[in-house]
Parts: structure tokens; sequence; C-alpha cells
């Protein structure tokens, strides 16, 4: 089985609108959340999140705009910094999985406002195209050329560690030679908010993982991109690898809807691990769904316990959801780039908004402050509703 | 001499062609625009919008599915008038 690495990644997110920026932003502890801005805004009662700020469409052609939902705007921007960081060389046969849990729900909403608020009897022509969840990987694929395995994957909030470990799964059972993965959401809008609203999840005022005073998850929005390929390829072509993908865990809880069991996501951490040939000593990081609910973070922490044993107090395990939000169907994607920054940099990711911990959740959740620390290995966890776990294990390059 | 309305498609037109209007004949057809079916079909919608009329047009069967000449700016301009002036008879 051939050894896969990552060579370029591309981002869009409320901290940067690029991969240096966001690694600066996430070694600086900054956040993305902010006030919420768009149109009937006032109408929710939740009006904070990791929005894009100063998004610049105009980086596309007025073609390329009437086909591309604000979710796909990011996906391409993010693919197209991620093959400049990989380089030439690629070759056409590269694929593409691009995760989303919700779209183009912008697209939905604007249809529907035409037909059922203004009373138009019509919509625009391209709603089907763009609105379609495959609509990043094929334009992607479309824009540069990229005629290996294209398609999407769908898992809510798992959506993103989906599509990169299958394409790294691809890669390793040599399937392909190289794939772009990743996810894309743009959920930011009146319905997409309105929707999270109603199950009562969302906080009002912050998002604060593991910490007792928490009251929810804050929404976040983007893309991240990232080119995988066997790494004796990468190396031929003299490509720098950021991290090695070296094993990959999903499995279903087969309980709750939305509730987390706890199981499935610790047996997702134990596949990953067995496939990367890891023990739970060699892990000095994990990045945390981390969602800032009470039931997911004493669920999580409790699940690392049971996988991690007496280790579990030597890990680093922190939530950067208070930087660039919940990403949903993207987060898994932006928190690669956290491990990237751990395993790469030698800087861990802090945990904003924790100051006074959760008793229940006592691991070293990396309060405020990054940290330095010369790591081997990482996780990063996604724990979707619908009970569907996907654990990435990570390596340093 | 151009109408006010041949003004208003052939404007539609230059947009989605992405050339100028000046440079779209009236006699002009509409495979020499360099039009692809989308963007004919975003031209046609920016049609009905702009006249407030609906257009009987399918990219995927044109030659059936009209009842008007779309080969030619000319004979698009013209349909368009008499769904104008249906709407308003």
């Amino acid at each position: 089985m051939r050894r896969v690495v990552i060579t370029g990644a591309g981002t869009v997110n409320a901290l940067a609108q690029d991969v240096p920026g966001t690694l600066q932003a996430m070694a600086q502890g900054r956040s993305g959340i902010g006030p919420l801005a768009f149109r009937d805004v006032e109408r929710l009662a939740i009006r904070i999140g990791a929005q894009v700020q100063g998004w610049d469409e105009t980086r596309f052609s007025p073609r390329e705009l009437a086909l591309y939902d604000r979710f796909t705007q990011f996906a391409v921007a993010a693919a197209d910094e991620a093959l400049a960081m990989a380089g030439p060389g690629l070759g056409p046969a590269t694929g593409v999985i691009i995760g989303s849990a919700a779209g183009g729900i912008a697209t939905w909403e604007d249809s529907y406002r035409a037909v059922f608020q203004e009373g138009k009897s019509r919509v625009p022509p391209l709603v089907v195209p763009r609105l379609m969840m495959n609509a990043p990987a094929s334009h992607i694929s479309m824009r540069h050329g990229l005629r290996g395995p294209a398609f999407a994957v769908s898992s809510a909030c798992a959506s993103s560690n989906h599509a990169i470990g299958l394409a790294f799964r691809m890669i390793r059972d040599g399937q392909a030679q190289a794939m772009l993965a990743g996810g894309a959401e743009a959920m930011l809008c009146f319905g997409g908010v309105k929707a999270w609203e109603g199950l009562r999840v969302l906080s009002p005022d912050g998002c604060r993982p593991f910490d007792a005073r928490r009251n929810g998850m804050v929404m976040g929005e983007g893309a991240a991109v990232f080119v995988l390929e066997a790494a004796e390829a990468a190396a031929a072509r003299g490509a720098v690898a950021l991290a090695e993908v070296a094993g990959f865990g999903m499995t279903a809880d087969a309980g709750d809807i939305v509730v987390p069991s706890g199981q499935g996501a610790a047996e997702a951490m134990e596949q990953a691990l067995a496939e990367a040939g890891l023990t739970p000593q060699e892990v000095g990081y994990i990045n945390a769904h981390g969602t800032g609910t009470q039931v997911n973070d004493r669920t999580e922490v409790a699940a690392i316990k049971q996988v991690f044993g007496p280790s579990a107090s030597h890990l680093m395990v922190s939530s950067t959801k208070a930087m660039h939000g919940h990403a949903i169907g993207a987060t898994g994607a932006i928190e690669l780039l956290a491990c990237i920054l751990a395993l790469r940099d030698g800087i861990v990711p802090p945990t904003l908004g924790l100051s006074h911990p959760d008793p229940a959740c006592d691991l070293d959740h990396v309060p405020n402050e990054s940290r330095r620390a010369h790591l081997d290995a990482a996780l990063s966890n996604a724990f979707a509703f619908g009970g569907l776990n996907a654990v990435l294990a990570l390596r340093r390059a | 001499m151009r109408g006010k309305t041949a003004e208003t498609v052939i404007a539609i037109l230059a947009a989605q062609a992405l050339i100028d209007p000046s440079d779209i004949r009236l006699d002009a057809s509409m495979d020499s625009l360099g039009l692809d079916s989308l963007g004919l079909v975003e031209a046609i919608f920016a049609i009905e919008e702009a006249f407030d009329i609906s257009v009987p047009f399918n990219p995927a069967d044109p030659a059936e599915s009209t009842g008007f000449d779309s080969a030619t700016v000319a004979g698009l301009v013209a349909a368009v008038e008499d769904l104008i002036a249906q709407k308003a008879g």
C-alpha cells in the first residue's frame, strides 16, 4: 500500500482567504466570529457567526458567477490556491471529491423567494446547476482539466473528513495517483441560519468549547481543499509534503439522529489509529469536533478517554471552532489546516473562550493561547448529525 | 433603424455573448453570436424578465418548440414584438 501526502492546501474562511493568513490567525488565537450581515438578518434570533468578510466576487467572470453559488465560489478559490501550492505535474487523471452538507442553499433560497414571496413566474435558468451538491467538484474538474474520479459526498458535519478519507484510500489503494479533496459550505444566509435556529443548538453570544459556560455552537462558512498524492509521485516531481495522511476511520452510531453515542466516535478513532499503525502514545494532538454544545463536548471527551486510556492525559485536544466557527460540511477540511499547523510548524492552535473548564472536559484543551510542541502524529475528529463519524490520522511529513 | 425592442434584445444578447451591441446586426444568425446553450437560455430568461413575457423556447428542441424564426436576431426580435403585442391585446 502506498503512502499518501498532502502537497497543496487552499482555503477561504472567516479567518482569512488563504492558507498563510488562516494559519497565522490560528497561531495567534484570533476569532473570526462577529455579527452576521445578510438580507433579513434582523428576523433571526441568532445573529452571530464566522462569516467570510469582504469576499470579492469579481475574481470570477460574470459567466462563472452565473453558475457559482457561494459554496462553489469558496471551493473553486480554495482549489486554485491548493493547486498553485502543489505545483505543476499532477496529471489529468487527478480526481476531485468535495464534501458539503447543504450545497447551494442560497440558490434554493433566492429562487424560492422569487416564486413564493415575490410572486414571480420564473426563476433564473441556472438554478439547478448552481445548487447541485457536485457543482464544486465539477467546476474544479472543468477549470483545471482534472479527469479522474470526481463527485460530492454529503455527511453533514463530517462531509469534509469523508471526502479527504476517501481520497486518501483511493490513492493508497492505487485507484488514483492524486486527488483534490476537501469541503465547502455557505449556510450563512437567512434560511440556513433559521433552520439551525430551530434545533436550538446555536449560541446567541459565542463559541466556548469545553467551557462550563458554553451555550451552543456558532456557525461558520468557507472551504478548504487539499492536494493529496502518492508520496513517491510527490517526491519524484519535487513537491513538498505538508503532512502525511496516514489513516482514516469511519463508523455510524446507528443510534440517534442528532445525539452522538460516543461508541461510534471511539471506534472511528480506533480505526484511524490502526490504519495508520499508530499507538495512542504516538499521538500528540487531536483537533476535536468540539462544537461547544454540552452533549458533543462531553461525549467526545469520554470517547477520547476510552480510546487513549492513560495516554489521554498527555494529549492536547483543542477545538478550533471558536476561531473559524462550525463550518458544517467544510469544517473538517478547515480543521485539517489546524493539524498541519501543529505537525509542520509545531504550533498547536488553542481552544478560545475556555476560562471555566467543564469538570467533565478535563483533558489538556490548550485554552486560549497556542502552544509550541514537537509532534509526530495527530487526529482530526468529525462527528456528524445522523451519527456519522469520520476521523483522519496524520503524521508529520 | 432599430426599434426600442430590438435595442433591448440586442443588448441582452450582447451581454451574454460578451460582445459589443454595435457588433450585432439584425440579420446576423443566432449561431454567429457565439452563444452556447446556457448563454442562450440565460438570454431568453433576461428577455422574459425585461418584457414580462413568456418565450416558448426549448433549447433541447429549438426547431420544434419555438413557432418562430429563432435562426436570426431579427426573427427573435419579431417574435418578442409579437409576444408583447399579444400581452397588450
